[in-house]
């Protein structure tokens, strides 16, 4: 394997040592590494601006979302209005800002769920040998094999009217849209979580642990899940923006939220029809998207250079 | 061989059932009861209403009913269309050649553009190709396919006129002139499926092949004297496309995910767009005849990457 070439030129940078070795952590060493990686700081920076425009942005751009104004229909971008209008005259950019609020949240919120379920099957079948593991990578293999747009759409046709009595119109899409996505992504999870897991517990150091007399759950909680944490925070960044397009998708297709909640996928589902007279309305909900999961894909990226020496994919 | 692609066929065989499983649980635990307009109707005295459901076995435990499902699915019973007023099965098989062809077509396009572009970004990691080549990678990637579909009719339908954005299977044409309309008609969703897998597909390449490049069989054919084209195609993708076959099987559950989207956007009349108007119709028997198919493909392709599999690592093969 002599002169093996990298995937990503960041690895293996020597540290300077200047005198006598400095101590560094693990956690400025890592960002040490991700600073290097330009296009991912950009990123950061970038959906910072996207996060805090959505989270403040309803509160100093008090436009309500729902203003309907017949004499202003179809606008293009103007100072009243900086993103034009909708079809009903309706300020996008106030839209706009409420939607993102929803596509990150279902975003973030998909993820957790899609990081804590592969990391709880991934964990108990990397630590319980024989038919437990066999059975729960089947199921892993399984679910990888399932088409996820189909099955979210079944699922979401089959469970939205029995959610929507339950809790109500939007908290209740917005549970089954997070539960489901997150539902169909926990699988690459699982199997990098066993990966780390089986490599890991054969370690001398979760060897000394035991010969110490530590139990399986302190063993696994202590000493081998911080350890296998890294390409899990990794996937766990493209999940979200995996899920910010899932989302869009749904609402694209007219299935996501109900049509008064206006996720960027929704906006753009409803700005299709008016490509010839409005395009403003489609391109700045596109736009949006875009950025969002360019941002997203580009942190993960320098987050896999930073955290994680080999290629996860 | 030949017993390898049988062992592959019997190992298909479980996950078709266990998604089958997934599907008529889902259909079962999903609220809402087939008999439910009867039981508020009135009219229907409540002896023929248990006798209703003895007879369709609705009470008879889930096992059971799972059983008589498949056995149906199995004879070809796949129900009948409320909306369509046709057998699903009739309906589903019009529609799944424009389906197929769409997405063969894009992936051939995707294979097309990302093989290319990953070996030469990765003979020459670093460089400015490669730079751009990643970034684009990355653009394409994040660009949602249902934004860059109507990025492009904006531009090659509203705009400039060239390409219609309906998709029409009923083309009144002869001849060239058919192939022609046909081939215009399929550019941009081809084009949009294509575009969005290349542009992980290029990573995939792009990465495997750096694997293989600097290993010291490839300095060997080189110094052997062999010409630098055939050191790369011979050598150096035949053995990087292995892990890339794995990975584009893995993505097929993606792929036909845009499919449904694409359709949508063109109005293609495939099993996508054809799932999307039975959800939004209610139209029960459709969607879980659509969402199988789209099981049975998947499965379908993963078997044939495996077969590709075997071609081009024979050792898998013997084992």
């Amino acid at each position: 394997m002599a002169g093996l070439t990298h995937a990503s030129p960041t690895i293996d940078v020597a540290v300077p040592l200047e005198g006598r070795p400095r101590r560094i952590s693990p956690g400025f060493e890592a960002w040490r590494k991700f600073r290097r990686h330009r296009m991912a700081v950009a990123s950061v920076v970038i959906l910072t601006v996207l996060t805090s425009a959505v989270v403040l942005g309803p509160l100093i751009w008090r436009v309500p979302i729902n203003e309907i104004d017949f004499t202003a229909r179809l606008t293009s971008p103007s100072w009243q209005h900086p993103f034009g209008t909708d079809d009903l005259g309706q300020d996008l950019l106030a839209r706009m800002l409420y939607g993102g609020r929803i596509s990150l949240a279902v975003g973030f919120a998909a993820m957790a769920v899609a990081i804590i379920a592969g990391t709880l099957i991934g964990a108990i079948s990397g630590i319980s040998r024989g038919s437990v593991d066999a059975v729960l990578m089947w199921v892993t293999d399984l679910f990888l094999a399932l088409p996820q747009l189909p099955l979210l759409l079944l699922v979401i046709y089959l469970f939205r009217d029995f959610l929507k009595n339950l809790v109500g119109p939007e908290a209740g899409v917005f549970i089954l849209i997070v539960m489901v996505i997150g539902g169909f992504r926990w699988m690459p999870v699982a199997r990098l979580v066993r990966a780390q897991f089986l490599s890991l517990r054969e370690k001398e150091f979760v060897e000394a642990a035991r010969a110490l007399g530590a139990t399986t759950p302190r063993l696994v909680i202590r000493h081998i899940l911080p350890n296998s944490l890294g390409p899990v925070i990794v996937a766990g960044t493209i999940d979200v923006a995996a899920a910010i397009i899932a989302e869009s998708t749904l609402s694209f297709l007219g299935l996501g939220f109900p049509p008064d909640i206006p996720t960027w996928g929704r906006l753009l589902f409803d700005a299709k029809d008016y490509l010839d007279i409005a395009p403003h309305w489609a391109l700045f909900a596109g736009a949006a998207i875009f950025l969002t999961v360019l941002a997203i894909n580009f942190i993960g990226d320098g987050l896999r250079d930073a955290l994680d020496p080999r290629k996860v994919m | 061989m030949g017993k390898y692609i049988l062992r592959r066929l019997i190992i298909a065989l479980p996950s078709l059932l266990g998604i089958s499983l997934i599907l008529f649980v889902l259909l079962a635990l999903a609220p809402g009861d087939p008999f439910g307009e009867l039981a508020t109707n009135t009219n229907i005295p409540p002896e023929v209403r248990a006798a209703l459901r003895v007879k369709f076995g609705i009470d008879d435990p889930i096992l059971i009913r799972y059983v008589r499902w498949l056995v149906a699915m199995l004879q070809g019973d796949w129900g009948f269309s409320f909306s369509s007023r046709i057998d699903v099965d009739k309906l589903i098989l019009q529609r799944v050649p424009t389906t197929l062809f769409v997405v063969g077509s894009s992936q051939i396009l995707a294979l097309a553009v990302a093989l290319p572009v990953g070996v030469y970004a990765a003979m020459r990691p670093y460089s400015i190709f490669d730079q751009i080549a990643n970034t684009l990678a990355f653009v394409g990637f994040s660009l949602p396919t249902f934004f860059t579909g109507l990025l492009l009719i904006l531009i090659f339908s509203v705009n400039l006129g060239w390409l219609p954005f309906v998709y029409r299977a009923d083309i009144a044409a002869t001849g060239w002139h058919w192939y022609w309309e046909n081939f215009k008609q399929a550019i941009m969703p081809v084009a949009v499926l294509g575009l969005f897998q290349a542009a992980s597909y290029t990573r995939y390449v792009r990465s495997a092949v750096l694997d293989v490049i600097r290993l010291d069989y490839v300095t060997t054919a080189r110094s052997k004297g062999l010409h630098e084209g055939k050191v790369i195609v011979k050598h150096v993708v035949r053995n990087a496309l292995i892990p890339v076959v794995t990975l584009v099987a893995l993505q097929m559950p993606a792929v036909f995910g845009g499919a449904i989207v694409t359709e949508q956007i063109f109005r293609i009349p495939g099993i996508g767009s054809l799932l999307i108007t039975a959800i939004l119709a209610n139209d029960t028997p459709v969607i879980m005849a659509v969402t199988f198919v789209f099981a049975c493909l998947v499965v379908v392709f993963n078997l044939l990457a495996d077969i590709i599999y075997g071609w081009l690592d024979p050792r898998i093969s013997y084992h």
